[in-house]
């Protein structure tokens, strides 16, 4: 650990209270270590003080100098001490103050005659029964000696004092103790709280020697001796004298109340189940005897107290808890600390020192149908590249609010400065510098908006042809699908060549059925409906050859860039002709898609990345099928690697998830080099299983023949060949038809291929996969 | 004629793949070798020792390692010295520089021969190195001219893009890129003057080149900065290997390494492709098709027979003497005949198509209809395959 670290784990609180045993270093010192200088200030002090001093007294000279020294030549504190400690015989003080009590608790021994050193216990307890020990044997504990505690000296005469730090140590330990206990955690907690002697200590008659009720004063039961520092420094000191009024405060008889929580730990729930009795017995005890007062106090614990919780449990709940909210957790004990200490050095060996998330065990399902919130929908915004499918989202997102104006005029000050300003609408969502610099959108972008029945996630896709396997990824979180279309003349030709002929059919291979058709740009053809009509025509056939119902289709005409027909009607007097719904009323108008809740988990990772501080190792994905929870134990595959979910957010932390939400997983026991983008995370119960092989159903897009090709499937993209063709199937019956192994599959036939993969990968049936090569897509289909 | 005895002497890596194409299982192979003898005296304490020694063998495997270019050749030692008693095994390593001589069991065929000639022709091709890359992915390639070698795979997971969070994304393929340049660096030499082809969908592969210049002008590289020019980035639809294919075949590339083998061996593929799209029946694959298409004279004069030399390197003689055999035939018959590497991505793509393929001269129907049982047969993996 580097000396910055030690400086930077450093804990005053710890620190002081190690000090203890370096106290005497001052003081040992005093007698022979003085230097010439003290010696002579210690008798010019004597001198005075002796003067200053009542008559009649019989102090030494020794005495005087101790204080002296104690007090680093304060005259007049030496002198108060002195009178003190004297002159004045001490008399019984009235408060039920902790040090003094205990004195006389522990001197009330009774009588009982101490053990000798070759006392055989065993021998003693011979004739006794088990836990019935007769009273005479019982032993009396000797509580040691502890100097008082508190600050030596001052004026007051009180009950000891406290330091500054003790005193906020005492706060912070008390509020905490009241944080934990108004956590309301029942069954164990319950009998802790009858355990705390408090009550009795403070409703105890100050006449505490005689009492039959066992009054424990605190302090003992702390490990450690109270705190006395070295006094000689002044500029501790200075600061308590300038302070009368609050050592008064501290001094009043509310101290005992306050005192406790500074000393005494509450009982651990073991300590409770070791020490309550079994039976509701009382047993004869001796008054005034110390003894273990948990075992006397508690003698009706009858509840389990493993059944609920434990304490720590409960502390690692809210502080994971206390993360997720990504403030800080609760303030580290003692022990936590130095253990943190300690793992700081170990750090350097990558340990996860992570606790795990302690699993809720919800019943997700249950929860899920509780929460019946809004439907939600996730579409895929899809298109020949320049259609305007980023400005029309932009523009979507911008007049329903989700994106303020302050943004947008950012946006279009910083495009009009890179001279693309009818690119500003499309930077709410392509936010990656290059896409910004280049105007082409790169990776898919998601965006939330909510409509009154339904919260949406745009995918927004990108259009060019590069990129068509981040397209992919996004068709295969979509439900449903907005084709846009770009009605300027000549673009729209050539787009149906391009991209919107394959992102059409790309989507409906990987099972989207619905589509609304967005026939942009209107205004640059000044709302000629002709246009619209012309367009409409060529693209229904186009996609009911494609497999599309009819009825699942929508046309809409509409301008990304002005804004016509999306959230608002359109204002434009050439477009009166149009009187059907907007985008956003056709998109609320989607019904919510069924999930697969109930099967086993299955989640494709979209995105790693470092989720912030806490969270080192992050995962995005959609859930395709099952569900999960906070604290639950998944498998990566196909690095077969188990990991914990340490916490999970859907926009907020949230404790479970289920199939068809984006969800961003907190992982904790997994190291980045098992994840890659395309893997799945499923449940170690039934794990997806890794292949080298399939057999798939496809649909050609082109000439299929044994090749090498790019399998996808959602963010999954990896390389292998069709090994074989094993036959043509009809296209409706899907029986086999044709010669038995065809060399060539043309386009628009489907046949059953078997595919072999370069590596192993997560992939299982029914799972659909796309398969490209040389930049077009080949083939789409389903496995078998 | 015969031909008794050739020197041949290897003086680049492809020697040895030359080697791995003509040593065949059955020939007698004799080299020189180091073997530990161990001697036992009349006490029995043993004694071992390095002894070097020639040692013939009866060639019973071969294994070929490309990413060294080292054959190891293992057999039976057919000839008895002081050290090697006869029936022993043993592994030669043939390596640069050293010397062996090959006894073909039943004499040289004309696909050794051609080997052979292949082999000592003294213009060669360089070596190219590629990067074929996708975001988060590249692969580092030696394009020789008779193997496609991969250097290694660098794979590095890149944050997607996510609302408010553009910086991670570009810091992931900053960290990328170099990686990808470190690894390049230690696998290839990229200050020689000879193309570095660069090949990417989308961006990645300029931002990669831009990444290359910009570290080498911050590090004072010159060597590197006065190489920029032969830097080549190409337009590749993915970052997987087999995209090599799409890349030999852009004209930028074709301009650079044109009448390279393996840029050949790329059009030839890509011929065939072609003649199978259209579906004519000119154009088939697959063993029994292609021998019966020659058996009926389609592979005369213009008809090009493609053929992977993986055929040729079967363990079994007499796989090997068949497609011998149908090599001399369209050789004879006058039609052209081209033997890919099955180390290339062209050669790939061939063996897809069971390794052998054909351009007829005229279309030919049906010749797979009763070649069922026949191709069934051939024991390549053809049979079909139920998960």
């Amino acid at each position: 650990m580097s000396r910055h670290q030690i400086v930077k784990n450093l804990d005053l609180d710890d620190e002081l209270d190690d000090y203890d045993g370096g106290d005497d270093y001052g003081y040992d010192g005093a007698g022979e270590g003085i230097s010439e200088e003290d010696q002579e200030q210690l008798r010019q002090c004597t001198i005075i003080v002796r003067e200053a001093l009542p008559q009649g007294g019989n102090i030494t000279d020794k005495q005087i100098q101790d204080s002296l020294w104690y007090y680093y030549y304060d005259i007049e504190k030496t002198v108060t001490y002195l009178v003190k400690t004297y002159l004045e015989p001490p008399k019984e003080k009235k408060t039920p103050g902790g040090g003094k009590k205990t004195k006389d608790n522990i001197e009330g021994s009774d009588g009982s005659k101490p053990c000798s050193g070759t006392f055989s216990f065993v021998k003693f307890f011979e004739d006794s029964p088990w836990l019935k020990v007769p009273s005479e044997r019982q032993t009396i504990f000797i509580a040691p000696l502890y100097p008082r505690g508190g600050l030596l000296g001052g004026s007051s005469d009180g009950a000891p004092k406290m330091s500054k730090l003790q005193a906020l140590a005492a706060a912070r330990k008390k509020k905490k103790a009241e944080e934990q206990m108004s956590q309301g955690i029942a069954d164990v907690e319950k009998p802790m709280a009858s355990l705390q002697i408090n009550e009795q200590v403070s409703t105890t008659n100050p006449t505490v020697a005689s009492t039959s009720k066992i009054s424990v004063g605190k302090p003992f039961s702390r490990g450690l001796p109270l705190r006395k520092r070295k006094d000689s420094n002044e500029h501790e000191k200075a600061p308590k004298a300038s302070q009368p009024k609050k050592e008064h405060r501290l001094s009043q008889p509310e101290l005992p109340q306050e005192i406790p929580m500074v000393d005494q730990a509450e009982p651990s729930a073991f300590a409770n189940t070791m020490f309550s009795s079994p039976s509701q017995v009382t047993r004869p005890r001796q008054d005034n005897l110390f003894t273990l007062h948990l075992a006397l106090d508690t003698t009706s614990t009858t509840a389990n107290p493993f059944a609920g919780p434990s304490p720590d449990d409960i502390v690692i709940a809210a502080q994971s808890k206390a993360a997720g909210k990504g403030g800080k957790g609760n303030p580290k004990t003692n022990g936590e600390k130095r253990a943190d200490q300690i793992a700081s050095g170990v750090e350097a060996l990558k340990l996860d020192n992570t606790p795990r998330a302690k699993s809720k065990n919800l019943d997700v399902l249950a929860e899920f149908e509780k929460a019946k919130t809004k439907n939600a929908a996730n579409f895929v915004v899809i298109g020949h590249v320049d259609a305007g499918k980023s400005t029309l989202m932009g523009r979507l997102l911008y007049d329903l609010k989700v994106v303020d104006q302050r943004t947008i005029d950012r946006y279009r000050k910083e495009a009009e400065k890179m001279g693309k300003s009818s690119f500003a609408l499309a930077w709410v969502l392509d936010q990656g510098t290059e896409e910004r610099a280049r105007g082409v959108t790169i990776d898919i972008a998601t965006n939330k908006f909510e409509t009154e029945k339904t919260s949406f996630t745009i995918l927004d896709a990108p259009g060019h042809r590069d990129f068509i396997p981040n397209m992919i990824a996004g068709a295969s979180q979509a439900d449903f699908a907005v084709l846009v279309i770009d009605a300027s003349t000549g673009s729209f030709e050539s787009g149906l060549r391009g991209q919107t002929k394959e992102h059409a059919l790309l989507v409906r291979s990987m099972g989207v059925q619905r589509l609304i058709v967005a026939v942009n740009k209107l205004d640059t053809v000044s709302w000629s409906q002709d246009r619209f009509t012309e367009i409409s025509t060529q693209v229904l056939a186009f996609l009911t050859a494609a497999g599309f119902l009819s009825k699942n289709i929508t046309f809409i005409p509409c301008s990304g860039l002005k804004g016509d027909n999306i959230a608002r009607h359109s204002t434009e007097p050439e477009a009166s002709w149009y009187s059907g719904p907007t985008l956003v009323e056709v998109l609320d108008d989607s019904e919510p898609v069924a999930r697969a809740l109930s099967k086993p988990l299955r989640l494709t990772i979209g995105d790693i990345f470092r989720g912030g501080v806490q969270n080192p190792l992050s995962i995005s994905g959609r859930i395709e099928s099952g569900s999960l929870q906070m604290g639950d134990a998944l498998l990566a595959q196909p690095s077969s690697e188990k990991c914990y979910v340490k916490s999970l957010e859907i926009d907020e932390p949230v404790d479970w998830a289920v199939a068809g939400q984006n969800v961003t997983v907190h992982l904790s026991g997994i190291e980045e080099q098992y994840l890659k983008i395309g893997d799945v995370l499923c449940t170690p119960v039934n794990p997806i299983q890794n292949i080298k092989q399939f057999t798939a159903k496809v649909l050609a897009f082109e000439f299929i023949t044994p090749m090498q090709i790019d399998v996808h499937r959602g963010r999954l993209h990896t390389a292998g060949r069709i090994k074989e063709i094993v036959a043509v199937l009809d296209k409706h019956t899907g029986a086999v038809s044709g010669k038995k192994r065809p060399r060539i599959v043309k386009p628009g036939m489907i046949a059953r291929i078997v595919v072999e993969l370069d590596l192993s990968v997560p992939l299982e049936a029914p799972g659909r996969v796309v398969l490209r090569s040389d930049g077009q897509t080949v083939a789409a289909g389903l496995l078998e | 004629m015969r031909l008794i005895k050739q020197d041949i002497i290897e003086r680049d890596g492809s020697g040895s793949w030359h080697a791995y194409n003509l040593i065949a299982v059955g020939d007698t192979l004799r080299a020189s070798a180091v073997r530990k003898v161990t001697t036992e005296s009349s006490t029995g304490s043993t004694n071992s020792k390095r002894i070097h020694t020639t040692i013939s063998i009866l060639t019973t495997s071969l294994s070929f390692d490309p990413q060294v270019s080292q054959l190891h050749v293992s057999g039976r030692v057919v000839e008895e010295n002081t050290f090697v008693p006869m029936g022993s095994y043993h592994t030669l390593d043939l390596e640069l520089q050293r010397n062996f001589t090959l006894t073909k069991k039943d004499g040289w065929d004309s696909v050794a021969l051609d080997m052979i000639r292949e082999s000592i022709r003294v213009d060669k091709e360089g070596v190219v190195p590629a990067v074929v890359m996708q975001e988060g992915l590249a692969n580092i390639c030696l394009i020789t001219e008779y193997q496609t070698v991969l250097k290694q795979r660098v794979e590095v997971a890149i944050p997607k893009k996510r609302s408010g969070r553009a910086g991670d994304h570009d810091k992931g393929l900053d960290k990328f890129f170099a990686t990808v340049l470190e690894t390049l660096l230690r696998h290839v030499d990229i200050t020689q003057p000879r193309p570095l082809l660069l090949a990417s969908p989308g961006f990645v592969a300029a931002g990669f080149q831009k990444y290359i210049i910009s570290e080498a002008t911050r590090t004072g590289n010159k060597a590197l900065l006065g190489n920029k020019s032969n830097f080549l980035v190409v337009h590749s639809s993915s970052g997987h290997l087999h995209s090599l294919t799409e890349i030999m075949k852009s004209p930028a590339v074709l301009a650079k390494l044109k009448d390279t083998k393996y840029a050949r061996e790329s059009q030839y593929m890509d011929d065939f492709s072609a003649m199978l799209r259209k579906d004519d029946g000119r154009a088939w694959y697959g063993p029994s098709e292609v021998e019966r298409a020659a058996e009926k004279g389609g592979l005369g004069p213009g008809g090009v027979l493609l053929i992977n030399n993986s055929l040729f390197r079967a363990q079994e003689v007499g796989v090997r003497k068949r497609w011998v055999g149908l090599v001399d035939r369209v050789k004879g018959g006058g039609g052209e005949v081209r033997i890919l590497s099955s180390d290339h991505e062209s050669g790939k793509r061939l063996e897809n198509l069971s390794g052998v393929a054909a351009i007829l001269t005229f279309p030919l129907e049906d010749l797979d209809e009763s070649g069922e049982e026949d191709g069934a047969g051939d024991g390549d993996g053809e049979t079909a395959m139920v998960i």
